[in-house]
């Protein structure tokens, strides 16, 4: 029995677990106003709102509905755009997207309302910023987002006096979301589930891979819901080595307080994976089983030479390094009992230096033509040791091993960083395809290459030194 | 006045399609397509499908009682595939059952032997192979041969557009319930419900009258649910014929991307040629349209295409010949601008071109060239109250051009890395159907005797505020609140014989006819005040009779309950023609269009030469609105329709393999704008003008001009790759996506 609070109903149901939310909502209660765009987490017409106690506190996120499936809502507050409307006037959110004229043929609008009224329940920072960033997943095709960027001006300033310290009292006061929000921690409180028990072969996370790729058949499989397993959540530190257990989600990686303190421009790397309501979900294990030869964030997790924990069904644990994980076009070392318990990696210290670099048709929420990672650790112009990984140039995700070995022990040049270049070409195969033809993949790794150095080193290496 | 869909909107309570109340028994409905582009089909085994669980019944071309046949302007086009396909995605047969993941399951379990044949995706391999959806077409005006005689330069070239998916965020779809006596309503995601009723007439063989659509709203159309809802309005209405029950679709994106055509591929050739002074005295272009495996919309396309070919230049010796190249690829249809963005994009090339080979600025040659009060276009259309230079100057005035001119070419010259593009783009876009019998619309008004009001006509509301414009009619014409005023779903059982919303004419030819209605219940109600009264000075103001100026103490509820009871009508039908507009196609040369839309933009883009990502940095615009009725809304259509061409130009590729698959079939591999692609700052100035007549209130169509808007994108980014890689030749090959631009920057010269 799932069971869950969908805006101000307890709901109870027996519906087979892999049912989406989205599916739920529309067809099971009625709530048609969460809309279907795409069913692959890519247009956000579904967003909907999970809030769920974390650290005693109840905390919201967006998130596509499409792609969720039932048990990952076990024990939470659902809202859909239904459960955010007043009684008898717009909220905020609304107001504002009514006010700018952010609306015309609608189809995409209660999307928008959620990822926008996510953000009034969830910022702390209320900017113009982070209130686009907020709708970051929305597609619309009609208004080309001007006015919804106005909309979004105006809910951001409406947010300027929000009191932190009281936050949902104000926001029921203020009229961001309705009245029975106020006592919605409580009951999630109450509802007492327990950890929603299954074991299945196929293991199954924020379910942000297995529904796009297996939409029909996967209600056929027999599953393992593993998003919500305490034992599997969670980001720890043991010195300068992160430990991610394997559903923690990217958005708990990208606003982990350590990992912002101490990779520069963290953020900023990972805004460029797919999109807030995606990453609210997406688990870091899921984008390293998916074994996608283009997934980001393992191509970041190989330069950061990260290794993996894999657990079988007797609880046996296996470390491998993830460089080593693939062996070939979506296959692992990996025996079919085991699964991905642990990720962890070298926070880029004591003068060890990271960056990442993506380029794809769409800068945000697109998956990459090529994206490539760099760790590199230098005593003033001379490289200890660099780790590097490309992905989109071959069957599985690239690390660089032979132009890793040739940059040891080199002093950073523009004719260094050329030589190891050429090493680098020999060890991409890319192939053409709807991300590009062999020939740009093939350029577009030598500019993300050479990226990574003028990022880095700007004093001494400048992009004229190179091309 | 704000959309007055709104509220509904932000709530969640707008109906579409799929948001329909489900009828008890309701089956549903699932195309199974081709898996080939071209292909005999030997056998097909339906057995295990139809023995899949929840599966009621699969029909093919074998189960229509009438004519297997939806092609709207050619009858080309099957509705189901007989014994062969022409292209992967058409549909061979619809299964149904008792839910989509049934129907998905059975789907995997039908057997098809085709036996494949040779498969062409490029137009012009077509057009050299014969393979022609219809007789090319010839716009000619002056004479070309004798005049390249006097030109001092002559360029040639060629260019490439791609096509562009639609992307409506609501996908395609119906439902059809049956009704008594053989009859049946379909709700349908439509741009054209009268289209979906022939078509369902014609393949069910009934006759019209049983036949009703009722379209709500759209979520989304942009052309592609012109004539391509039809099929699946049509597929459910075939199966609840003969099922006897309500049978849905609400199509999954990955099927009706797969499934369905999108704006046209063009390929062209032109030749330009210009005198010392750079005036383009010659013009020579041919188009090679794909339109894929049938004609759909292609002709009236194709003829848009030739319309604009010469965009907003005079040119006087011109002679514009297109080929609609059959091809193996879903049929290609109507999308915003309908060919007319294809057409202005060569003439943009050449100029740009010239420009190139001569050393001098592509706007130089625009400004030198463009229409004036008095010039006649390849079709013999003479312009009249022309505004192109008025917004060119304008827009150069009123943002100050010459120093952005100068700032941008002072970034070049101190950036390596970050290179910046300057275009500018004006327009010139005809309004009316240029098929003219299409021009006419209908509006019928009821007033309920409690002095409510309720509004139909032949218009479908997709977002484009066309519902808000017409409320504005109403409330404007009776001098009452929005309030008291409804405006329905477009059925054709209250308004009959409509052409499709599209062609930006949809507020002007269905407003224009309410406008009609309206007047004519006004007229009727004024005369009923005026025996009361003994004035005939009367008027309505905010819901009060004023008898002389005065405010009279009679309310329009009273006045519409006085008129009832004295048993005057309160229910008006209205009918309006555009008038003006002719047009004889055996000499291609008359009068299409009631009106042109001018307006000029100027981009500004800077070009990572790393990485070749782009950012627009500002599109600055002064568009001649007439006098806007909306301004909020048109603004909107403004700023969608500029971002949807820069999409156009930029992101969106469509890629089919050489066998016709489609490779861009999801939205993971085919981009449209998201909120930071757009540009950062999008400026709209209104260029205030008298507007015209045969526009509603003055007012200027809207929805489809500013796409072209986006065709400068297309330059500013050349030109920022040219101030990084000046010497290379470049192809004109739209769209600009990071993959070419990166490709160009550092292409050998």
């Amino acid at each position: 029995m799932i069971q869950f609070i969908l805006n101000n109903q307890l709901i109870k149901t027996d519906k087979p677990a892999s049912t989406t939310l989205l599916d739920f909502v529309r067809y099971d209660e009625n709530l048609r106003g969460t809309k279907i765009g795409c069913r692959e987490g890519d247009c956000g017409a579904c967003t909907v709102l999970i809030g769920s106690m974390k650290n005693g506190k109840l905390e919201y996120i967006s998130a596509t509905s499409c792609l969720t499936p039932l048990p990952n809502v076990h024990g939470k507050h659902v809202v859909t755009v239904e459960g955010l409307n007043l009684p008898d006037k717009l909220n905020q959110a609304q107001q504002a997207m009514v006010d700018c004229s952010g609306t015309q043929c609608g189809f995409c609008t209660p999307g928008f309302v959620n990822s926008m009224c996510g953000f009034a329940l969830t910022c702390s920072e209320p900017t113009l910023e982070s209130a686009i960033s907020a709708i970051d997943g929305n597609i619309c095709r009609c208004t080309g987002y001007k006015t919804i960027e106005r909309a979004s001006a105006q809910l951001a300033s409406k947010l300027v006096s929000k009191d932190q310290n009281n936050s949902m009292q104000w926001l029921v006061a203020n009229e961001f979301v309705p009245n029975y929000f106020l006592d919605i921690e409580e009951r999630v409180k109450a509802l007492k589930t327990e950890e929603y028990n299954s074991n299945g072969q196929i293991p199954i996370g924020g379910g942000t891979d297995l529904y796009v790729q297996k939409h029909d058949d996967i209600h056929e499989y027999d599953l393992d819901y593993l998003f919500d397993k305490n034992v599997l959540n969670g980001i720890t530190f043991e010195g300068n080595r992160c430990i991610l257990k394997s559903s923690a989600t990217v958005t708990d990686l990208m606003e982990n307080e350590r990992l912002l303190e101490t990779i520069p421009n963290w953020y900023r790397h990972l805004k460029l994976l797919s999109s807030t309501p995606i990453r609210n979900i997406a688990t870091i294990a899921g984008n390293i089983a998916n074994g996608s030869p283009i997934g980001d964030f393992t191509i970041i997790l190989l330069a950061m030479k990260a290794q993996l924990t894999l657990t079988n069904k007797v609880k046996e644990n296996r470390k491998l390094m993830l460089k080593d994980f693939y062996t070939g076009y979506k296959t692992f070392d990996k025996k079919p009992d085991e699964y991905i318990t642990e990720i962890a990696f070298e926070l880029p210290v004591n003068g060890i230096q990271f960056n990442f670099e993506k380029v794809c048709k769409r800068q945000y929420l697109d998956i990459a033509s090529v994206n490539s990672a760099i760790s590199i650790s230098v005593n003033g112009n001379l490289i200890a040791e660099a780790h590097a990984s490309m992905g989109g140039v071959g069957p599985i995700p690239k690390y660089l091993a032979k132009t890793c070995e040739f940059l040891a022990n080199k002093t950073i040049s523009a004719s260094v960083i050329k030589e190891a270049e050429q090493i680098l070409q020999s060890e991409l195969s890319p192939i053409s395809d709807a991300r590009g033809t062999e020939a740009y993949k093939r350029l577009l790794g030598r500019q993300l290459f050479f990226g990574h150095f003028i990022e880095l080193f700007p004093e001494t290496i400048k992009m004229e030194d190179l091309l | 006045m704000i959309n007055i869909d709104a509220h509904n909107h932000v709530k969640g309570k707008s109906i579409y399609l799929d948001d329909i109340q489900e009828l008890n028994g309701t089956l549903y409905a699932l195309p199974f397509d081709a898996t080939v582009a071209h292909a005999k089909i030997k056998s097909i085994d339906f057995d295990a499908a139809l023995n899949s669980h929840g599966i009621v019944r699969i029909l093919t071309y074998k189960d229509i009682p009438g004519l297997n046949q939806i092609g709207g302007i050619i009858p080309d086009e099957p509705l189901f595939a007989e014994d062969e396909v022409h292209f992967r995605g058409q549909v061979i047969a619809l299964i149904i059952g008792t839910s989509e993941h049934h129907c998905r399951q059975a789907s995997k379990l039908v057997k098809v032997e085709f036996e494949e044949l040779p498969v062409i995706v490029d137009p012009r391999e077509a057009q050299a192979k014969g393979k022609l959806i219809m007789p090319p077409r010839q716009f000619k005006l002056g004479d070309t041969e004798s005049a390249w005689a006097k030109c001092t330069h002559i360029f040639e070239g060629r260019s490439d557009v791609n096509g562009q998916e639609h992307l409506y965020i609501e996908t395609q779809g119906a439902y059809a319930r049956p009704k008594e006596d053989g009859s049946i309503i379909i709700s349908s995601s439509t741009q054209g419900p009268t289209a979906v009723q022939r078509m369902v007439a014609q393949v069910l063989a009934i006759p019209m009258h049983k036949v009703e659509i009722d379209t709500v709203r759209l979520g989304g159309g942009f052309g592609g649910k012109e004539d391509q809802a039809t099929p699946w309005a049509v597929m459910v209405a075939l199966a609840s014929q003969i099922l006897h029950k309500p049978v849905k679709m609400s199509m999954h994106r990955m099927d009706d991307m797969r499934m369905t055509g999108k704006r046209h591929p063009y390929s062209a050739d032109f030749k330009i040629g210009l005198d010392i002074d750079l005036k383009i005295i010659a013009y020579e272009v041919t188009h090679y349209q794909n339109a894929g495996a049938a004609a759909d919309l292609s002709p009236a396309v194709m003829e848009r295409t030739l319309f604009h070919s010469t965009n907003a230049y005079f040119i006087p010796n011109v002679i514009a010949k297109a080929f609609s190249c059959k091809t193996n690829l879903p049929p290609n249809t109507a999308f915003r601008g309908f060919g007319g963005p294809q057409g202005k994009f060569v003439i943009e090339a050449a100029i740009v071109k010239a420009a190139e080979s001569l050393g001098v600025s592509p706007a130089l040659i625009q400004r030198k060239n463009l229409v004036v009060d008095g010039s006649e276009l390849s079709y013999g259309q003479i312009l009249q109250q022309v505004e192109a230079t008025n917004t060119w100057e304008t827009c150069m005035k009123s943002y100050d051009y010459d120093a952005q001119k100068t700032r941008v070419e002072e970034f070049n010259k101190n950036n390596k890395r970050f290179k910046k593009g300057l275009a500018i783009q004006p327009i010139c876009f005809g309004i009316s159907f240029t098929n003219t019998m299409m021009n006419h619309a209908r509006a019928l008004v009821h007033i309920y005797h409690d002095g409510s009001v309720v509004v139909s006509t032949g218009g479908v509301e997709m977002g484009q505020g066309l519902n808000t414009k017409m409320l504005q009619i109403v409330t404007e014409t009776f001098g009452i609140r929005a309030n008291r005023v409804r405006i329905e779903s477009t059925n054709t059982l209250r308004v009959a014989n409509t052409s499709p919303t599209a062609a930006s004419a949809g507020a002007d030819l269905n407003g224009k006819a309410l406008q009609m209605a309206c007047n004519a219940l006004l007229s009727r109600l004024l005369k009923v005040a005026e025996t009361e009264l003994n004035t005939d000075k009367l008027q309505i103001n905010d819901e009060f009779l004023f008898a002389n100026d005065k405010a009279t103490e009679i309310s329009w509820k009273d006045l519409v309950m006085k008129a009832h009871v004295m048993r005057v009508a309160l229910s008006e039908n209205a009918h309006y023609a555009t008038p003006t507009i002719h047009y004889d196609k055996t000499k291609e040369k008359g009068h299409p269009f009631a009106y042109h839309v001018y307006g000029t933009s100027i981009h500004e883009v800077t070009v990572d030469c790393l990485k070749g990502t782009y950012e627009f940095d500002s599109i600055n615009i002064v568009h001649d609105f007439g006098k806007s009725m909306n301004p909020t809304i048109d603004n909107g259509q403004i700023e969608g329709g500029l971002v949807q061409g820069i999409g156009w130009m930029t992101l969106e590729e469509i890629v089919y393999n050489d066998q016709g698959r489609l490779l861009s079939n999801a939205l993971s591999t085919y981009k449209v704008p998201d909120i930071y692609s757009v540009p950062k700052q999008i400026n709209i100035q209104h260029l205030e003008t008298e507007g015209h007549e045969l526009a509603i209130k003055k007012s200027k169509a809207v929805g489809e001009p500013p796409l072209m808007y986006g065709i400068g994108a297309y330059f500013a980014i050349r030109n920022a790759v040219k101030a990084f890689n000046p010497n290379a030749d470049l192809a004109v090959n739209a769209p600009y996506t990071p993959e070419k631009v990166l490709m160009d920057l550092y292409k050998k010269a």
